[in-house]
């Protein structure tokens, strides 16, 4: 660069931007779990605007059809009929829906977690979901008389395993030559997708020569399909990804807090130049820190094709994986911790699900309208969580209030 | 060598050898795939292969004459031009015609450059100025709603255009506000403009169009009209000329100025003097009395807005309509574009030019049956291009300095 580069003297180290980990503690101390709950609050509120001021209609009776369409109402109690057709029957029919699209959003939500803990923003989570999807649906397709159970976990496990691949070439590429991670894995995500594309479409090795008019593959095996424990098969019930969802968050944890992988990962977060200085090595962890993000998200991929999708076609590859963005607001308003994303991927589900065609009364409110309106929650909700200073100047002036006395005018001397 | 350079030095005149050689290594290895496609499409692979063979020679000698970078581009590019033409010289040449047709692919390559040039030079001002936009994909997309959408209120395309840019210039403006005055994450902040444009401009088609879709006589940006270029002699150029450049879309011709005012704005002007010193060392830049704040907000909510125009070239000048999320990550291949163009304009150009032209022949190679499935492929062609280019294998990008990081001021 030399129109730039040598014009002026190079920065001064201590006037670097505190990391995203750095960043994350600030935050973290700027209120605990109030400020997520007010960014949600807030989000919601500025969509209800929308609704009334566009619309007319009222925002409180949209949000309750939108919430009634999670099947949320299940765990009221007083919510009575069982039996086909009852209230409380398509209730858990929809909740079975919105748990399956919570399982996706754990695990995609847990793909930026992790690597945020490293100071690392992991925007390939589409990249590295397709490369599961694609690495799954290979396997469950070649082994067609198999065990049930090595079968499934083969598969799901070539899932992981090919988007910890995609994920590690950010990581390397950081490692080794510093490219960034963000502008890596945004190349990564698209040649993902049309590599994915050309695969799976007409003429791609990977389309079904049963049906050379539909780009599409195989359908897996029986035997590596996920057991679904809760609803009808037919009726796409619960798979058991849901629990794989769950044990990966609790492996988030027991790796970040009590390994010394996980202490590496976060002192790097922290700071770099420190984590080099005690001896860590800070490219190494940049590629785990990928190579583990990608694994959920490609664990993501692997667990939607075994659970419900069971076959990968040209619309999963360019549309269903765009699920994986929304693991950024998953992991922004959870904080980074397994417990806040078990419930923002919760809350991002239900709003998917609540805002679907399928799900949404059209007499109180159009679900074009409400899935367009889910987008704009989203980037409120990403918008607000990133601007923690805002949250911690209002937080500060809040306390300022509460602590300061009332003014009083001390005559000087 | 000494002698040469004796004789060059005493002409008066500063020929870089190595550097020439370098060039030409590149050429040869361009020319290497040309000759066999049409119109000269010759079936004999020894020519190509002759070719590149001299232009890897002329790599290397550059390569040990110290050109390391430009040499070793030279050897690749005469290395794929030896595995592409000896591939086309094994190909029918029916299918070679149906693919290549110099002129309206020289059109068409302009055509989808064109949106990918403005976000991405859009882009230039904001990254240099120290603001990463991420969030290019979004003001795009909002210049192709708000653009259709003014040109139908005001009826006329001028104020389409307007009102488009003023839509992504009011989108950039939120991410400047956020990543510039509040020191969010600038990449968290793009990732948020991106999903908003996306609700808002879907959510306000949905509302005003609905089903039925934009409609049919919207008012179109008009075409610039050069016949009078298929009268230059002799009269194969002419009709090249004539089918490449005789009728764009008045909005190619203003990309390409975009890209000389860009050029002659950041580097020869005292305001890009400012927008680089912010965006290479903002504390410096404050000490002298530059308004860090002040030059960033300008440069992001100019991005917006240029941004925006190639969104409002894609929905007014291009399909003549939209439909939801139509950018289809013409954004990102825009920021791919910055950074294989290096954040400089022309560089840009280049490679929007280059991304541009592997868009355009892949719609074309779904004309050929053997070929169809491969036109996919070639959609991956600009993101691993840019891959290779940030991992440093061929010329490294190297990002203004401080970029992406919040200035606090003092």
């Amino acid at each position: 660069m030399s129109t730039g580069g040598g014009l002026l003297p190079p920065e001064l180290p201590e006037e670097a931007a505190p990391s995203l980990a750095a960043r994350f503690e600030l935050y973290q101390r700027a209120g605990g779990i109030i400020t997520p709950l007010l960014t949600a609050a807030l989000a919601f509120l500025i969509g209800g605007l929308v609704i009334l001021f566009t619309t007319g209609k009222s925002p409180l009776s949209t949000y309750k059809a939108i919430f009634d369409g999670t099947g949320l109402n299940w765990f009221f109690p007083w919510v009575q009929g069982s039996e086909p057709g009852g209230e409380r029957f398509n209730a858990a029919l929809n909740l079975q829906q919105t748990l399956i699209v919570t399982t996706t959003l754990i695990l995609v939500g847990l793909a930026v977690a992790f690597a945020f803990r490293c100071g690392l923003f992991n925007i390939g989570g589409q990249g590295q979901y397709i490369a599961g999807m694609v690495a799954a649906v290979q396997v469950g397709i070649w082994i067609p008389d198999s065990p049930h159970v090595p079968h499934m976990v083969l598969a799901a496990g070539a899932g992981a395993l090919a988007g910890a691949v995609w994920g590690g070439i950010a990581g390397i590429l950081k490692a080794t030559v510093g490219a960034h991670e963000v502008i890596s894995t945004i190349m990564l995500n698209w040649t993902a997708l049309w590599v994915g594309t050309y695969l799976v479409g007409f003429g791609g090795p990977l389309q079904d020569p049963a049906q050379e008019s539909v780009p599409t593959t195989k359908a897996v095996a029986e035997s590596a399909k996920l057991n679904v424990w809760w609803g009808d098969p037919v009726l796409q019930g619960l798979h058991i990804g849901f629990f794989v969802a769950i044990a990966a968050l609790v492996v988030f944890w027991l790796v970040l807090n009590r390994t010394t992988l996980g202490y590496e990962v976060r002192a790097v977060g922290f700071n770099p130049e420190a984590a080099r200085y005690g001896g860590i090595s800070v490219g190494r962890n940049f590629f785990l820190a990928m190579a583990i993000s990608g694994a959920f998200a490609g664990l993501a991929g692997g667990v939607d094709i075994l659970g419900w999708l069971f076959r990968v076609d040209q619309t999963s590859v360019q549309v269903s994986s765009q699920v994986a963005f929304i693991g950024i607001a998953v992991a922004l308003l959870g904080r980074n911790t397994p417990l806040g994303i078990f419930f923002s991927a919760l809350l991002f589900g239900a709003l998917l699900q609540g805002t679907s065609t399928r799900n949404l009364d059209p007499e109180v409110f159009p679900p074009e309208l409400a899935g367009n309106l889910t987008l704009i929650i989203q980037g409120l909700v990403v918008l607000f969580v990133g601007a923690d200073v805002l949250i911690l100047y209002l937080w500060r002036t809040r306390l300022k209030l509460r602590r300061k006395p009332p003014p009083e005018v001390v005559a000087q001397p | 060598m000494s002698v040469a350079e004796g004789v060059v030095a005493r002409a008066g005149v500063r020929i870089d050898v190595p550097r020439i050689f370098g060039i030409a290594s590149i050429g040869l290895g361009l020319l290497a795939f040309w000759v066999a496609l049409p119109p000269l499409t010759t079936r004999s692979a020894a020519v190509p292969v002759a070719l590149g063979a001299a232009g890897i020679a002329a790599g290397l000698w550059a390569w040990r004459q110290g050109k390391t970078r430009l040499g070793w581009t030279g050897v690749c590019i005469a290395l794929l031009g030896i595995v592409g033409g000896v591939f086309a010289t094994r190909a029918a040449v029916g299918n070679l015609e149906v693919v290549i047709t110099w002129s309206s692919l020289t059109a068409a390559t302009l055509r989808f450059a064109t949106p990918l040039t403005f976000a991405a030079i859009g882009g230039l001002f904001s990254e240099r100025s120290g603001v990463v936009n991420i969030g290019l994909e979004g003001m795009m997309l909002m210049g192709a709603f708000f653009g259709v959408y003014g040109a139908d209120r005001t009826g006329s395309w001028v104020g389409g255009i307007l009102i488009g840019m003023a839509a992504g210039a009011a989108m950039a403006l939120v991410h400047a506000f956020f990543s510039i005055q509040l020191r969010s994450d600038q990449i968290v902040s793009g990732t948020a403009i991106n999903f908003l444009a996306l609700g808002i401009t879907g959510y306000i088609y949905i509302d005003t169009y609905g089903n039925e879709g934009t409609p049919g006589d919207l008012p179109q940006v008009p075409d610039v009209n050069l016949g009078w270029l298929g009268s230059i002699p002799p009269k194969g150029l002419g009709n090249f000329l004539e089918g490449a450049f005789g009728q764009l879309n008045l909005l190619i011709w203003l990309a390409l100025a975009t890209v000389v005012l860009a050029y002659i704005v950041i580097f020869r002007t005292a305001i890009g003097l400012r927008i680089r010193a912010v965006g290479e060392h903002p504390r410096a830049a404050d000490t002298v009395g530059i308004s860090v704040y002040a030059t960033r907000y300008a440069a992001v909510t100019v991005s917006g807005a240029l941004a925006a125009l190639g969104g409002v070239y894609l929905s007014l000048g291009f399909v003549h309509s939209f439909t939801e999320n139509m950018t289809v990550g013409k954004g990102f291949i825009a920021l791919a574009a910055l950074i294989f163009g290096k954040w400089r304009p022309f560089g840009v150009l280049g490679a929007a030019l280059l991304f541009g032209f592997a868009s355009a022949v892949a719609p074309r190679l779904e004309n050929v049956e053997d070929w169809a499935s491969y036109s996919t492929l070639f959609s991956a062609l600009p993101y691993v291009l840019t891959l290779i280019a940030v991992a440093g294998v061929i010329g490294r990008s190297i990002p203004p300095a401080a970029i992406g990081r919040p200035y606090e001021k003092q």
